[in-house]
């Protein structure tokens, strides 16, 4: 059994995808942070079988709801004093800039590096994003 | 400022206007000869189109208007890496409107972010043709009278057929129009059409590969060609070009008063035989898109 040190105050991203770490990691940037980050892959979890968790120190002032256009299963706990102190649900953005990639090899974001990669939710229910450019379809896990 | 980008940003209240305008265009040409005396249109063509280019700096100058632009990539400083964003800031300024072909999908959407001129997508890859479909519902309307209570064969290439694909986003939107949509299993309408417009909108349509069978229930055949740059293979393009070719002989199955579109160019999905039929309205088609398209300007630069 792995054992990682609990947090005084931070914030824990629970139920992510195993495997899917790394990805967050990157796209919250976090290699950029100077507070301890700690990535556990392949979690026990009873709901999925396997999840990977990030636990980050200290106060974080990022906006953590780009998370669920990623992977919708994501939760959030703030933590303080050693509690959690909020459950935080993740709402959808309308619009995500530089988040997810246009994939399409045709659009002109693969032609033009300095376009923002733009997505705009087209079904919310669905979880479905398009890009504002091509209309291609992102659909995260 | 409006621009044309989609087939689907004018609604179907200002599409009536422009068919409308196009209609009164076509009656009193001498009227319009005039209305944009002084007015640039910038051809911005970043690969060759001659029809689509022709077809707007033809409208332009039916209005009165002058035209300059390119007309490849390679004559233009695309070929010096300058952007499409960049493009648009310059040439704002030089014209009043401006039309834009480009391979990659969503350029012309970049072009409206920095414009402050009007800008029309004349064709964004595989992506979108606002002008066609355009052309295309006012081929209709001139020849059926309306837009509604119809049955709408497409038939061809209708995985790949932006045309297609554009044509039935617009018609849906009118009431009681069915289609019959007639392809080889491997060139179906994508899924995402089938699914999210035709389904979820509870449109009546068949997918089919028999073309004589349902020609006596048409009121329009929508042929299209099966381009050989959508194939990975020559092969499959080969097996699949001549599946579904239009002939005198199957045109006998069809209503007096059906009409036979194509976008053009035309290969050979319809022999020549057919050119004769008063129903094949194809080079009529290609006529009609210059008059939609000077109603198209005059509406964007808000000239009545």
């Amino acid at each position: 059994m792995l054992n990682i040190s609990g947090l005084n105050e931070g914030v824990v991203i629970d139920h992510i995808q195993a495997g899917g770490a790394m990805k967050i990691y990157e796209y919250l940037n976090l290699e950029k942070l100077d507070c301890q980050v700690a990535i556990i892959k392949n979690a026990r979890s009873s709901k999925m079988g396997k999840k990977d968790i990030i636990k980050i120190e200290g106060p974080l002032d990022i906006d953590l709801n780009v998370l669920g256009v990623l992977d919708h299963n994501i939760t959030i706990n703030i933590i303080k004093d050693n509690h959690i102190a909020d459950k935080k649900t993740l709402e959808l953005p309308d619009m995500v800039t530089n988040i997810i990639k246009c994939r399409n090899p045709r659009c002109i974001t693969s032609a033009e590096q300095e376009i923002p990669h733009r997505f705009k939710l087209t079904d919310r229910e669905n979880r479905i994003y398009r890009c504002v450019y091509c209309e291609s379809k992102f659909k995260g896990n | 400022m409006k621009h044309l980008i989609s087939p689907l940003d004018l609604s179907v209240s200002e599409l009536e206007e422009v068919l409308n305008l196009g209609q009164e265009i076509l009656k009193n040409k001498a009227k319009y000869s005039d209305i944009c005396k002084g007015k640039k249109l910038a051809t911005l063509f970043y690969e060759p189109s001659t029809r689509t280019r022709l077809s707007f700096e033809a409208a332009m100058l039916n209005l009165g208007g002058k035209v300059l632009g390119f007309s490849s990539a390679d004559s233009s400083s695309a070929s010096k890496g300058e952007s499409v964003a960049d493009t648009i800031r310059v040439i704002s300024s030089y014209a009043d409107i401006c039309a834009m072909r480009h391979p990659k999908e969503g350029a012309p959407t970049v072009a409206a972010m920095h414009s402050k001129i009007p800008v029309i997508n004349a064709g964004d890859g595989g992506h979108n043709h606002p002008t066609q479909t355009l052309t295309d519902l006012f081929t209709i309307k001139q020849l059926k009278g309306r837009l509604d209570n119809l049955v709408i064969g497409m038939c061809g290439d209708l995985k790949f057929g932006r045309t297609v694909h554009s044509l039935i986003n617009a018609m849906v939107r009118y009431e009681n129009v069915r289609f019959i949509l007639v392809s080889p299993n491997e060139l179906r309408i994508p899924d995402y059409l089938r699914q999210e417009v035709l389904v979820a909108g509870n449109i009546n349509f068949i997918e089919t590969n028999e073309l004589e069978k349902y020609m006596p229930e048409l009121d329009i055949l929508y042929m299209t060609r099966v381009q050989r740059e959508r194939f990975f293979n020559e092969e499959d393009y080969i097996r699949l070009k001549d599946s579904f070719i239009l002939d005198a002989e199957k045109m006998k199955y069809a209503k007096e008063d059906m009409y036979v579109l194509h976008p053009l160019p035309r290969v050979n999905e319809i022999a020549a035989e057919v050119d004769n039929d008063p129903r094949a309205v194809y080079f009529k088609q290609a006529e009609f898109g210059v008059y939609v398209r000077m109603a198209l300007i005059m509406t964007l630069l808000g000239l009545s």
